[in-house]
C-alpha cells in the first residue's frame, strides 16, 4: 500500500461481508499457522478468556487500548467482514465501519502481507475460529487521542510498507525470513526504537534503526541485528541454529527467554516450522550489527575480567556485599563463572538484559523470577524463583550492580530507588502470565 | 449414591513415578487417561530455591511424606502379636502428593543384577537342601534381564543417570562395576564428583581386592535434556536430596523428568486430593468398572474406566487390592492366597568412623555421592558357606551434611551443652561404611487388612507383619565383618557400629529404608503371585499393578530403576497386545 491510497480506501467501508464457502481444510490450516506467526492470540485474548475474543488491555503512551473481538461472531466480532474489509484492517488499520484502528494493532507491519496469506488468514478466522458472543471493553482514550481520524495523518506520515516482493539477490529462505520478520512477526513493534510520535523509526531494513533494540515499557528489547560489526554481544554471538533453538524452545546455549518474549515464544514462534525459523534466523544474521560503543571493553578485556570475578567468588575471601548476595542467592544455578548451564540456567556473563542501559528488566527478573514457556519440543519449565520476598530494595540494587559489573559485563550502577519503582509496579500487576500454548489456545479443537 | 464422572479409557491411581510413566505410555497409545492423586499438587515451583533447604521442615517434620492420620500402617512382628498403628513415621517414609516418593527420594538409580531377577533358580543351583530356612518363599521375578534391559536403558535416559559404565554389551569397562549385567548403552552422563570419603573408601576397598565404583546417580552431573524434552540442571552438591524436593532441578523426579510433558497432552488429565478407596468390580468380579474416590470436599465420587492402573505406593497398592476384593488374600497358615504374600524390605547396618584431623565437608555433596562395590551380591561370593542367601551393597555414601542429622559417637549426649560440644567436635569429621542388604521373603512376613483399625473413610488399615529372620541376621554379621576390615584399613580415631544381629527385631521408630516391597508380587504361577509377569492381576484382567509390590523378595540395591523398568515393560505389553485384545495376558493353567 502506498500512503496515498489510505484515505481513499475509507470509502470501502460498507462493502457487504461475503461468506467463504467450501474453503478447503488446508487453507484453514495455513491460516491458523499464519495467525500463529502473527501472534494474534497474544493481544486478542485475555488470560482466562476465550481465544481471539479480545478484551486484553494494552498499555500505550496514550492510555489503555483494549483489543477487539476477532472471532467470526457477527455482533461482537468480525463475522460480517468481507475479505476486502479484513484485508484493510490488517494492512491499513481500517475497521469495516471506516474508522481507524489504533496502531497498537501492528498493521504497519502486516501491510506487507501477500494476498494469498490474507486469504488464508481470512478463511481461518471465518471457519477455523469459534465465534464468541462477548463484547470486549471499548477503548476510551482522552482527547486528542480519542479522535481516531487523526490516525489517518499518522498513517500517512509514517507508513510506507508495500506488499512483500522477494528480492532476487538474497537466498529464498532468507527472503522468507524477511517477510515473516517484517510482516506477521512484527518484531519491530518491540525491537525497533520509536520516534517522536511513537512510530517505529523503520519498518524494514532500509533503516539502520530497524530492530536495533528498544525500551519496551520497563524492559529492554535487545537488538536483533545479528550480522557483522558491533560488540559481539546479543544475537551477534549466536549462530543460526541458536536463534532457531531460542525461537523454537525459548532457550539455547546463550539465553533463556524472559519478559514479554516468553509469551511470543509460547504462542507464536514455538509453533513455526524449523524451515521458517531458519529463514528468520538467516535474515536476522544478515542485518549489520549496531556499531559498537567506543567505551565498551574489548572481548579480550571481558574474558580477563570474567576470570577475575570467577576466581574471587571461588576464593570467597574479602567479599563485597554484592558478591556475598550473589553467592547466597544466585551462584547455586548461575555458578561462579556466571555461565549457568546450557539451555537450563542462562549465562549472566555478557547477558543482554544484565548489560542493558535500562536495568529494569534485570531488576524485574531478580524480584519476580522468570519461567520459560513449556513448548512442544521442550516442555520442561525450570522456573527461576523471585527473590523479592527475601531481599530488600538495597540488597537487590547491590546485587544487580554486582551482576552488571561482574565477569565481562559493563552495566551501570543500580540504586534502591530504581528497585523500589519496579517493585511498586509488580505489586500492582504481577507479571506472571500463564503460558500454556497447547491448552486453552488450541482454537481448532473448539474447546472451552 | 456416589457422584459419577464421565468415563475414561484408563484411570491411574497415584501420580508418582509409575503413574507418570504409565500416563506417558498410555496417552502415547491414544487412550484418554486420568490420574487421581490423593495428595496435593506439587510442581517445580514448590521446590524453588532456597525453600527446600530446610531440615526442620522437610527432614524432621516430613512435609513431603504421607501423614499417619491419612494412611497409617499397623505393624506387628509376628502372627501372634496385636498390630498397632503408626502414630509417627519412622522406619519408612512413603511420599505424599504429585511426584510421590519420586520427588523426595535420594536419587540412587541402580539396576538389580541378572541373578537378582532369578534368585530362586540361583538358589536351587547354588544351595544344597537344608541350607536355607524352610519358611523362605523366594521366587523368580518371571521376567529376564534381556527383556528388561531396554527399559532400564530408556528410564536411565529419562533420568540422566550419572555414573561409570562397568559392562557394556559384555565388555568389562575400567572404573565401573564389573559385576553389573551387560548394558546396551553406557551411562548417559559421567559420574558425580568424588569427595574425601569416596576417595578414602575407594582406596581401602581396592586395597582389600574389591571393585568399587561411583554410586549410580539420578542427581545429574551435567545439564541434561531427556527423551521427553524435559530438562535437569547440573547438580550443585547442596546436600538436600533425600526427603527434599531438589532446589536445583538436578534430581530426576516425575516433576523434572515427565510431568510437564505429560500435562501438555490433551488426552491426559489429573485430579489432586482424590483419594481412591477402592476399585469397583463388575458383578462377576472378573473386570473392574472404575474406581471410587473421596474428593477434597469429602464427597465420594465414582470414576468409570476401562482400565485401572494401581500406581500408588507399594503398600497402598496391596491395600487397595485387598479392600477391593481383587485376588485372594494370603493366608499364612493355610498358605493359600496371594495378595499380601511375600512382603519384604531391606536391612541396613554400618560403622561410623570419626577422624579428628580429616575434614570431610559433608555439606558439599549430592544425595547419591558415594562409592560402592558389588563383590557381595548374590552369585559373586560363596554365601552358602556362611549359611545365608542374598547379598549387600557395600558402600560409603555421604548423602547430606545437614546439622540435625549429623551422626555423633554413641556416647555423646543427645541434648544440652554436651550435645553442642560433640556436634562442634565431630561435625565434618565423620564418614560411614555401610551395607544395604537384601531381605528374603518368608511365610510370616506379610500384609493383610487390620481387623481393628480403620481410616477416616471407614476402610480397614493395612497390617504389616514383619521381622528380621535368621538369614538376614547371618548376612548382617558377615557384612559387618567385611566392613570392619575396611575400617581397620582406614584407622579412624573413633568408631562405633550398628547392625541387626541375631536376637534383634524390626524397630518401627527409627529410619531403616523406604524400600518396602512385595505383597502383590509378579510371577508366572498364579498360586504364588498376585499379578502375572506383565503386572496384570491374575483375577481382574483390566487391573495392572506396577510398583515395588511386584518384587517377590528384595535385592540389595535401590528399587527405583527396577520399578520403572517393570512399568515400561508392563506398558509395552498393554500397548502391543492388551489394547487390541483385552483379556488375561497369561493363562492361569
Amino acid at each position: 500500500m502506498t500512503k496515498h491510497l489510505i484515505p481513499l480506501l475509507a470509502g470501502s467501508a460498507f462493502v457487504l461481508a461475503t461468506p467463504v464457502f467450501g474453503a478447503d481444510d488446508d487453507t484453514v490450516e495455513r491460516g491458523a499457522y499464519l495467525a500463529r506467526a502473527g501472534d494474534c492470540v497474544a493481544c486478542h485474548t485475555t488470560e482466562d478468556g476465550k481465544a481471539f475474543a479480545g478484551g486484553l488491555g494494552i498499555e500505550s503512551p496514550f492510555g489503555i487500548i483494549y483489543s477487539t473481538n476477532i472471532t467470526p461472531d457477527d455482533e461482537n466480532g468480525i463475522g460480517d467482514y468481507s475479505e476486502e474489509e479484513f484485508a484493510a484492517a490488517l494492512r491499513e488499520g481500517e475497521r469495516a465501519d471506516g474508522a481507524n484502528l489504533y496502531p497498537a494493532m501492528p498493521y504497519p507491519s502486516y501491510a506487507n502481507l501477500t494476498d494469498d496469506d490474507i486469504h488464508a488468514l481470512y478463511v481461518y478466522f471465518m471457519q477455523g475460529v469459534e465465534p464468541v458472543a462477548e463484547k470486549p471493553p471499548q477503548t476510551d482514550l482522552g482527547f486528542p487521542f480519542n479522535q481516531r481520524w487523526g490516525i489517518s495523518a499518522w498513517n500517512w506520515l509514517f507508513i510506507d510498507h508495500p506488499t512483500f516482493e522477494p528480492s532476487a539477490s538474497n537466498p529464498e529462505l532468507t527472503e522468507r525470513g524477511r517477510y515473516l520478520v517484517e510482516g506477521l512477526g512484527h518484531c519491530g513493534s518491540c525491537h525497533t526504537p520509536r520516534g517522536f510520535a511513537a512510530q517505529e523509526s523503520a519498518l524494514d531494513d532500509d533503516g539502520d534503526d530497524y530492530l536495533a533494540g528498544a525500551n519496551l515499557g520497563d524492559w529492554w528489547a535487545p537488538s536483533l541485528r545479528g550480522g557483522a560489526g558491533g560488540d559481539g554481544r546479543g544475537i551477534q554471538g549466536w549462530d543460526t541454529q541458536a536463534i532457531v533453538d531460542y525461537l523454537k524452545t525459548g532457550r539455547n546455549a546463550h539465553a533463556v527467554v524472559g519478559g514479554e518474549m516468553t509469551s511470543v515464544v509460547a504462542h507464536s514462534t514455538s509453533h513455526l516450522t524449523d524451515k521458517d525459523l531458519t529463514g528468520i534466523a538467516q535474515y536476522l544474521k544478515s542485518l549489520p550489527a549496531n556499531p559498537a560503543d567506543e567505551d565498551a571493553p574489548t572481548a579480550d578485556a571481558r574474558r580477563q575480567a570474567a576470570k577475575e570475578t570467577e576466581a574471587h567468588l571461588t576464593a570467597a575471601k574479602n567479599l563485597s556485599d554484592g558478591e556475598r548476595l550473589y553467592l547466597d542467592n544466585c551462584a547455586a544455578c548461575h555458578l561462579n563463572d556466571g555461565m549457568g548451564a546450557e539451555r537450563v540456567f542462562p549465562p549472566l556473563d555478557d547477558n543482554a538484559l544484565a548489560n542493558a542501559d535500562n536495568p529494569t528488566g534485570l531488576i524485574h527478573t531478580i524480584l519476580a523470577g522468570a519461567k520459560p514457556p513449556a513448548t512442544s519440543t521442550i516442555p520442561a519449565q525450570l522456573p527461576m524463583p523471585g527473590f523479592g520476598w527475601r531481599l530488600s530494595d538495597d540488597e537487590v540494587a547491590t546485587l544487580a550492580t554486582f551482576v552488571r559489573s561482574a565477569w565481562g559485563n559493563d552495566g551501570d550502577v543500580v540504586d534502591a530507588e530504581q528497585v523500589a519503582e519496579v517493585r511498586d509496579e509488580l505489586d500492582d500487576a504481577p507479571l506472571d502470565r500463564a503460558v500454556d500454548p497447547e491448552g486453552e489456545l488450541n482454537q481448532t479443537d473448539g474447546e472451552d | 449414591m456416589a457422584k459419577q464422572q464421565p468415563r475414561v479409557d484408563a484411570v491411574i491411581v497415584g501420580l508418582g513415578w509409575t503413574g507418570s510413566i504409565m500416563g506417558m505410555e498410555l496417552t502415547d497409545a491414544g487412550l484418554n487417561v486420568l490420574a487421581l492423586e490423593r495428595g496435593e499438587d506439587r510442581t517445580n515451583e514448590d521446590f524453588a530455591y532456597p525453600k527446600p533447604a530446610d531440615e526442620l521442615q522437610y527432614g524432621i517434620r516430613h512435609t513431603m511424606m504421607q501423614k499417619p492420620k491419612q494412611s497409617a500402617v499397623t505393624i506387628r512382628r509376628n502372627l501372634d502379636e496385636r498390630a498397632l498403628p503408626q502414630r509417627k513415621l519412622g522406619a519408612f517414609l512413603p511420599g505424599d502428593g504429585v511426584g510421590g516418593a519420586g520427588a523426595h527420594w535420594t536419587g540412587v538409580l541402580i539396576r538389580p543384577t541378572p541373578t537378582d531377577l532369578q534368585l530362586k533358580t540361583f538358589a536351587d543351583q547354588a544351595f544344597g537342601k537344608g541350607v536355607l530356612q524352610d519358611d523362605m518363599q523366594i521366587q523368580d521375578f518371571g521376567v529376564s534381564w534381556d527383556e528388561l534391559e531396554p527399559h532400564f536403558s530408556f528410564f536411565e535416559k529419562v533420568c540422566g543417570q550419572s555414573g561409570t559404565t562397568g559392562n557394556l554389551n559384555g565388555q568389562i569397562q575400567a572404573g565401573g562395576d564389573p559385576f553389573e549385567g551387560p548394558r546396551s548403552e553406557p551411562y548417559p552422563l559421567p559420574a558425580l564428583q568424588d569427595t574425601q570419603n569416596t576417595q578414602m573408601f575407594e582406596k581401602a576397598a581396592k586395597q582389600l581386592g574389591y571393585h568399587p565404583f561411583p554410586n549410580p546417580s539420578a542427581n545429574v552431573s551435567r545439564a541434561w535434556t531427556n527423551p521427553y524434552g524435559m530438562q535437569l540442571g547440573p547438580c550443585n552438591y547442596c546436600g538436600f536430596c533425600s526427603r527434599y524436593g531438589c532446589l536445583n532441578y538436578s534430581k530426576a523426579s516425575p516433576q523434572t523428568c515427565i510431568l510437564n510433558a505429560l500435562k501438555q497432552r490433551s488426552n491426559f488429565d489429573y485430579r489432586t486430593n482424590a483419594n481412591v478407596t477402592r476399585v469397583e468390580l463388575a458383578a462377576d468380579g472378573k473386570t473392574a468398572t472404575g474406581v471410587t474416590y473421596v474428593d477434597g470436599n469429602g464427597e465420594e465420587v465414582f470414576q468409570p474406566a476401562d482400565m485401572v492402573i494401581l500406581a500408588s505406593y507399594a503398600l497402598n497398592n496391596v491395600r487397595l487390592m485387598l479392600n477391593s476384593g481383587i485376588g485372594q488374600p494370603y493366608d499364612p497358615v493355610a498358605r493359600t492366597g496371594t495378595v499380601g504374600r511375600n512382603y519384604s524390605y531391606q536391612i541396613g547396618g554400618g560403622i561410623n568412623c570419626y577422624f579428628d584431623d580429616i575434614e570431610f565437608n559433608p555439606f558439599a555433596t549430592a544425595g547419591a555421592t558415594g562409592k560402592m562395590f558389588n563383590d557381595f551380591s548374590p552369585g559373586n561370593f560363596d554365601s552358602a558357606a556362611h549359611g545365608f542367601i542374598g547379598g549387600a551393597k557395600m558402600h560409603s555414601s555421604q548423602a547430606s551434611g545437614t546439622p540435625i542429622k549429623t551422626p555423633l559417637p554413641k556416647d555423646a549426649p543427645s541434648w544440652g551443652q554436651g550435645y553442642k560440644d560433640a556436634l562442634q567436635k565431630y561435625y565434618g569429621h565423620h564418614m560411614k561404611l555401610s551395607m544395604t542388604g537384601s531381605v528374603m521373603s518368608y511365610r510370616s512376613n506379610m500384609l493383610d487388612l487390620d481387623p481393628t483399625w480403620k481410616d477416616p473413610y471407614g476402610m480397614p488399615l493395612l497390617r504389616m507383619t514383619f521381622d528380621w529372620k535368621q538369614n538376614e541376621h547371618r548376612l548382617s554379621a558377615f557384612m559387618r565383618d567385611r566392613l570392619r576390615e575396611i575400617a581397620d584399613v582406614l584407622k579412624p580415631d573413633y568408631r562405633d557400629e550398628s547392625f541387626n544381629l541375631e536376637g534383634s527385631h524390626f524397630k518401627v521408630t527409627s529410619y531403616v529404608s523406604t524400600h518396602n516391597v512385595g505383597g502383590a508380587v509378579m510371577g508366572t504361577d498364579p498360586s504364588t503371585s498376585a499379578v502375572n509377569r506383565y503386572l496384570q492381576s491374575w483375577d481382574v484382567h483390566n487391573v495392572f499393578v506396577p510398583g515395588g509390590n511386584a518384587f517377590p523378595q528384595n535385592f540389595q540395591a535401590n528399587p527405583t530403576d527396577l520399578i520403572a523398568a517393570l512399568t515400561y515393560w508392563s506398558a509395552k505389553k498393554i500397548r502391543e497386545d492388551y489394547l487390541k485384545n483385552p483379556g488375561p495376558l497369561m493363562s492361569r493353567s
